[in-house]
Parts: structure tokens; sequence; C-alpha cells
């Protein structure tokens, strides 16, 4: 364990390490059936974790991924649903 | 010895620390301080960038960043610019930085009031912030020195807020033995932080803080408030072998050693409570005076131990935690419980400017319970 700094003033770049995906109590599988490919799940996510892996397919960064589930919102073909995140 | 106004005896200790960033806005009874700052950068007897910003929030945030860049910083409000400020207030004292900051005390709206009482420190005395309460413009002079000396003391690393009541000492001259610039640069040590914003060696200040780590910032917050009061009294020590002045670290005390009923006060009120403890003495009442000068953080111990031989105590507040009352009323009674046994009485008066006189003090005096003092009888809104 590190130890503490007056004013936990640490490293630049903490936000690196701070996995925020730790959050999520639901999270996105992206079907990839319908999939046309067209960005939208990845320029809406708030958070800038959604990317794409091929030309009709999309993944995420499960380390800070929240699930807000604004992709699956934006997704115009239904190809994303939202899962009980299970750890 | 010079007749100084309170204001700018205050800006002239400050001057003399030498900060290197001044920022803040203007706001009635402040607005004298740092104007004679400005004024001081403007003549270059000041060596410092003066910041001016559109609001309060912003001239705290000028002194947060500019103070974790390593530099002695300073900053001045009163009532609401104390509120707007809040926020970026208890930033400062989570990230530990050494920001001195007089408040001008000045009640809060609604009504709008520009005239004294305590309520704006009050509301932001859980904000991690050292307080101190000055009774004269001397005092709020070398207390300033002083706040600087414990502020950037590494035991400490916390801010100081200085607690001085608007109009009644700043706007108020008074015979003032200001400390030489030769004696502040003595008393003062260049400041040294652990940690400084430098565009060589990145770091992030006020990071995330997950459940793991939270409790321990704030608990060390705690901890260095505890260990502060130990290099308070330090300061001051050193600060009477320069100059000659001495104050108690806690509270002073007054005619107190075989007082039976005992007032307990902050500011300038306890100046006049003086007299009210000598008129109280003349109708033979066994009379004392607390008048506590460090209320962050609380002498709860060093209240215990001054107030034994009391059987009654009178708490006059200045401010008041309405729908529960007087504030510091309210924090003696839970420094005292199950230690001592008097009488509390907790009196609110003199808000918004409302004088309090010798009068009201002895009115004080004989209150029976809690309660507001002096009102208006044509108060409509009232129950017993």
């Amino acid at each position: 364990m590190r130890p503490l700094t007056p004013g936990l003033v640490v490293e630049a770049g903490s936000s690196v390490d701070n996995h925020t995906g730790a959050w999520r109590t639901e999270r996105p599988r992206f079907l990839s059936v319908a999939c046309n490919g067209c960005d939208l799940c990845a320029v809406y996510c708030p958070e800038g974790v959604v990317f794409k892996a091929a030309p009709k397919r999309y993944d995420f960064d499960p380390d800070f991924c929240k699930g807000c589930g604004i992709c699956v919102e934006e997704c115009p073909v239904d190809d994303i649903v939202m899962e009980a995140e299970i750890r | 010895m010079k007749v100084m106004e309170g204001a700018e005896a205050i800006a002239d200790a400050v001057r003399a620390a030498g900060p290197k960033v001044v920022s803040a806005y203007p706001i009635t009874p402040q607005t004298h301080i740092v104007e004679a700052l400005s004024q001081a950068v403007a003549d270059g007897r000041l060596d410092a960038e003066f910041i001016t910003v559109e609001s309060e929030h912003s001239a705290a945030s000028v002194v947060l960043g500019a103070a974790a860049t390593g530099v002695r910083t300073f900053t001045a409000t009163s009532s609401q610019g104390l509120l707007y400020m809040a926020e970026v207030v208890l930033n400062i004292a989570g990230m530990r930085l050494p920001v001195v900051m007089t408040v001008a005390n000045r009640a809060l709206s609604s009504p709008l009031s520009i005239w004294n009482d305590h309520q704006d420190s009050m509301t932001l005395r859980d904000s991690g912030w050292i307080q101190l309460f000055a009774q004269t413009a001397q005092e709020a002079h070398d207390l300033h020195l002083v706040a600087y000396r414990i502020a950037e003391d590494p035991r400490v690393l916390l801010p100081v807020m200085v607690c001085v009541d608007g109009f009644v000492l700043t706007h108020a001259f008074e015979p003032v033995e200001p400390v030489s610039d030769e004696a502040v640069s003595r008393y003062l040590p260049p400041l040294s932080l652990p940690f400084v914003l430098d565009p060589a060696r990145p770091a992030t200040f006020g990071a995330y803080a997950d459940p793991t780590v939270y409790t321990e910032a704030r608990f060390a917050i705690e901890a260095a408030q505890r260990r502060s009061a130990q290099v308070l009294s330090q300061a001051l020590g050193e600060f009477a072998a320069l100059t000659g002045r001495e104050y108690s670290p806690d509270f002073d005390r007054y005619r107190l050693d075989d007082a039976d009923v005992v007032m307990v006060a902050m500011g300038t009120a306890a100046q006049t409570a003086q007299v009210a403890v000598d008129e109280m003495r003349d109708e033979g009442v066994a009379a004392g005076l607390v008048a506590i000068r460090r209320f962050r953080p609380f002498p709860a111990a060093e209240l215990v131990a001054a107030l034994g031989n009391a059987s009654r105590i009178v708490v006059f507040d200045r401010s008041v935690s309405l729908g529960s009352g007087g504030i510091v009323a309210g924090e003696l009674r839970s420094a005292l419980y199950g230690r001592l046994l008097p009488q509390i009485v907790g009196v609110v008066a003199g808000l918004g400017g409302r004088d309090v006189s010798v009068e009201t003090l002895t009115q004080a005096f004989r209150a029976e319970r809690d309660g507001w003092i002096d009102l208006r009888p044509d108060l409509e809104e009232i129950a017993p």
C-alpha cells in the first residue's frame, strides 16, 4: 500500500490507475448481429471507452465503463443490451 | 506606535509577511484590507501578484492554485463572499494548503445586512480551517503573522482564517505597534511545502479518493487540527519573545481564578465583557470571563481545566444555529459534558450589527435560560 501524503497529492495521471469501472452494476453486451458500423455508440459514450473492434463490431473497456447504458439507448439497430454485472 | 485603522493594521502585517499572490473580491467590511494591499503592490512596497477576479469563488480558487505552487498567499472576505467561496474553502483545507484569509465578520442574508456578527465564519467552522478570533487591531495585526507561521508548519499544513469583527475592529482606529519587517522576516521562514505544482514534475492535487482512502484523508486533517494547538502555543511563545506581546493559545482568562459565574465570548465583545465583569463584581457577583481566541481547534480540554470552579456559565453567542441555538454554547456543552456540571446558559445577541453594550452583557450575565436577549418587544412571531 502506498503511503498517504498530506492532501493526497499523487502523481499526475492518477485517473489511469483509478478504475472507475468498479462502480458499474450493469455492463453492455455488444451483440454484433445487426450492427451497421455507424459509430453512434462510440460517439455518445460519455467516458470514451467504446471502440470499434471490426467494421461492424464494437467493444468497450471494462476498466472504465461505468455502465450508464447510453450506448444501448443510442444504438439505432438495437444491437447492444445491458446485462447485470456479475463479479 | 501608530494610530491605525484595524484594516490597515491587518494589511500591514500581511504586507510584511510578503505573500507572492493576493487575490480578493471587494466586499464590505473587508475591502479596506485588500485595498491597502493593492496600493502596496502598486507602490512597490509589496512584491506580489495582485490578481483581480470577478467573484470570491475565483479569489479562493486563485489562492488555492497559487499556494499549490509553493508560494505564500492571502485573501480576505466577508459574509456572502465567504459563502460564495465555501466550496473552494473546503478544497483548500483538503489539499492542505497554508492559505491565510481574513474574515471581516459580517451578518448573512437574508435580510441583507453589512454589519457585524459571527454567522459567516461559523458556517465554515467544520471546513478544516484553523479559526482564530481577534479582539483588537493590535491582536489582529499580530495574529496574521502567527497565522502564517502555524499554517506553514510542516506539522500542520492547514489554512488559517483570522476572524475580525467587521467595522467594530476593521474600521476602528487604535494605537498599534506594528512588527518591524526585519522581525517578521526572522519570525517567518521561507515557505517550503512537501509537494508543489511544478510543470517539470506533474502532480495531481485534490485527486479522487475512493472509499479505501477518503476516511484516512479526512482523519489526517482532524489530526493536523489537533496538532496545531501545540504548534500555535509554540508560535505564540516565539512571538512573545520577539515582540513582548503575549497571547494565550486558547482563550484569555479575565478574573477567572475565583469566578463563580463565567461569561464565554469571542471577538471584540470580549473587551466589553471585561467591563461587564467588573460591574458584576461591584455588585458582589464573583464574575469572570473566558474570551476564546482559538475556536478551531476547539480548546475543549483547556476549557474543562479552566472552568472547574464555575457553577454557572453564560455563553454569549454572536451567531446562531437556527433551530438549535447558540453555536459556542453548544460546543461548550459538548466539551464539558460528563466532566463538569455547571449550569450553562446560551445567550444569542449582537446579530447584524446590534450594538453589544456593557448593559447587553450584564443582561446576559443574568439570563436564566437559553435564548435570545435584547429583542424588540414588537416582534410578533415569537413563542415563549
